[in-house]
């Protein structure tokens, strides 16, 4: 029987987020469902390339100690988990869960995975496809690609929650899908039904970032003060069969809900606020009121959606070479000037060596490194050079730091505090794939 | 003294891959009615170009007293990956606020 209303936590917001605030919704808001989102745009092709090292790897590196902490809570409290902590292998993640559940304990613990949006041989097979970014064709990249994972909608969600299983892992899911596959299978609503789908997504968009609309990456002492921020609590939503949506959060948890903190989070990453595509439909948002509804509740309304497009979108890992980088500091009377001759020094060893970088960047951390450099600006006490080089060329990359280093007996005065290091580059493009190419499916991992 | 952005709104970016897009939410009504005249995509540009080749668009969202800017053409590293230290560009909020409006505050 359909419900009335649902109540949904959101318990992280990227891979690596804190968890204690979770454990608090899962305890105290009264929450049916708690959602873990837990894929920034690289996180799959970098997990792809750990699974490469070690097939039983390749999700969440955090998955086991969270899992240990927040399962047990949810168990105690009938609390069901959506969770894309499977990143490039919910399989295994799924099996690390139920695992965990036993040890904890937990009986007849049962995983819902949601499969399909691995979609690497797919890409792989249709060279011609165009990349959005460029325009190539997916042919130049194809002996790169770590990983093509497409974008699942609620719809996948809900066929994995229809099992009754206690947990739900995926891999790619869209971030608001996460939250609306509950919405779809309590509330009864037809996976058509755009009249409620907009104020879904809007839920699912303010609340998929967790701590970013109670009051994270908000704080600015003085202007814009949170209280507590080192107690900040994470968002719940409670959602109406009727489309009626309100954001709040634990009474004791630090941070606030308020018509600020959701207005930042509603924009947070939208390019055309008219058309905010998801695979499940195309949101609206100029309609949309916040409308402070209590203490930390904030009522969101007018939401609209549009009928979804014909395609998934789909993210494509490669590696595209190394960046390089050696950074050190200088402080005291005339710090800015040291650090300037020595980054010019470490730019005209490179050349005399023959070393040539795609891009060389070097920069001074305290003036330049964030916004370039502007005139107007007051010279700091102290500075960091950091350079940092991209190329094709392991070796290469690694030489910049060396160079880096030397400016200790070969530099200017008083150069402390060297670091050094060397990252392979996952570039990422996007492709989009017609929906009846992709084919999803649920399969069932039971107690261990 | 000059008003700038921070005196009106408060920002927040995101990463849009090869673009970044600042919202810029006004306080009040006055706020918003004076960002949408004074702050244009040419005034934002122009605080860019040391960073980005542009184009910048403007959306408005007069219900929430808000406006979204998205900068297309981040410099630095290519399409899809930088060499920058702020590589989701998140930091560019805080420019936003730094930009000097037109007329003088008023005292």
């Amino acid at each position: 029987m359909a419900k009335s209303s649902v109540r949904i936590g959101a318990g992280a917001g990227f891979a690596g987020d804190r968890w204690e605030p979770a454990i608090e919704l899962i305890e105290r808001a009264g929450i049916d469902y708690i959602v873990f989102e837990c894929l920034a745009e690289r996180t799959i092709a970098r997990e792809t390339l750990t699974r490469r090292q070690n097939p039983s790897a390749g999700y969440n590196p955090r998955l086991e100690n969270r899992m240990a902490e927040v399962l047990p809570a949810c168990a105690r409290h009938g609390v069901r988990l959506v969770t894309s902590q499977g990143a490039a292998n919910p399989l295994g993640a799924a099996r690390k869960t139920c695992e965990i559940a036993s040890a904890a304990g937990i009986q007849d613990l049962r995983c819902a995975v949601l499969l399909g949006d691995d979609v690497t041989e797919l890409v792989s097979a249709q060279p011609d496809l165009r990349l959005l970014e460029t325009g190539d064709p997916v042919e130049s990249i194809v002996p790169r690609i770590a990983a093509a994972n497409a974008y699942l909608g609620a719809d996948g969600v809900r066929d994995a929650l229809t099992t009754g299983a206690q947990v739900v892992m995926t891999g790619r899911v869209a971030d608001p899908s996460l939250f609306i596959g509950p919405m779809l299978h309590e509330l009864g609503w037809s996976y058509d039904n755009y009249g409620v789908l907009g104020q879904a997504s809007a839920a699912g968009h303010l609340l998929e970032c967790a701590g970013q609309v109670t009051g994270g990456y908000f704080a600015d002492p003085g202007v814009k003060d949170v209280r507590a921020l080192a107690r900040l609590g994470f968002p719940f939503a409670e959602i109406g069969a009727d489309g009626t949506v309100v954001i709040g959060k634990v009474e004791e948890a630090g941070g606030r809900v308020d018509v600020q903190t959701c207005t930042e989070q509603l924009i947070y990453e939208v390019h055309d606020p008219t058309a905010y595509v998801t695979p499940d439909c195309v949101l609206d948002m100029t309609g949309i009121s916040l409308r402070a509804s209590g203490r930390d509740r904030v009522a969101i309304e007018g939401a609209v959606a549009r009928p979804r497009t014909p395609t998934y979108k789909v993210s494509i890992g490669y590696l595209d070479g190394y960046l390089g980088e050696g950074q050190l500091s200088y402080g005291g009377p005339n710090a800015v000037a040291r650090a300037r001759l020595a980054g010019e020094v470490v730019r005209e060893r490179l050349k005399q060596r023959g070393l040539h970088y795609d891009e060389l960047r070097v920069e001074l951390i305290g003036i330049d490194s964030l916004h370039g450099s502007a005139d107007n600006r007051p010279e700091p006490y102290e500075v960091r050079l950091r350079v940092v080089g991209r190329t094709p060329n392991r070796r290469a990359a690694e030489e910049i730091g060396w160079e880096v280093e030397t400016l200790y007996t070969n530099g200017p005065s008083g150069g402390a505090g060297d670091l050094r290091q060397v990252r392979e580059v996952l570039a990422v493009q996007s492709v989009l794939l017609p929906r009846e190419l992709v084919k999803t499916r649920v399969e069932m991992v039971g107690p261990l | 003294m000059k008003l700038t952005v921070r005196d009106l709104a408060h920002c927040r970016a995101g990463d849009k891959g090869h673009a970044v897009n600042i919202s810029v939410i006004a306080y009040d009504s006055a706020g918003y009615d004076r960002l949408a005249r004074e702050l244009t995509e040419e005034r934002v540009m122009a605080a860019f170009t040391a960073l980005a080749d542009g184009p910048v668009t403007r959306y408005d969202l007069p219900k929430v007293k808000a406006f979204n800017f998205v900068i297309e053409h981040l410099r630095g590293g290519g399409v899809t990956a930088t060499a920058a230290l702020d590589i989701h560009g998140k930091s560019l909020s805080s420019l936003m606020l730094t930009i000097a409006l037109p007329g003088n505050e008023p005292s």
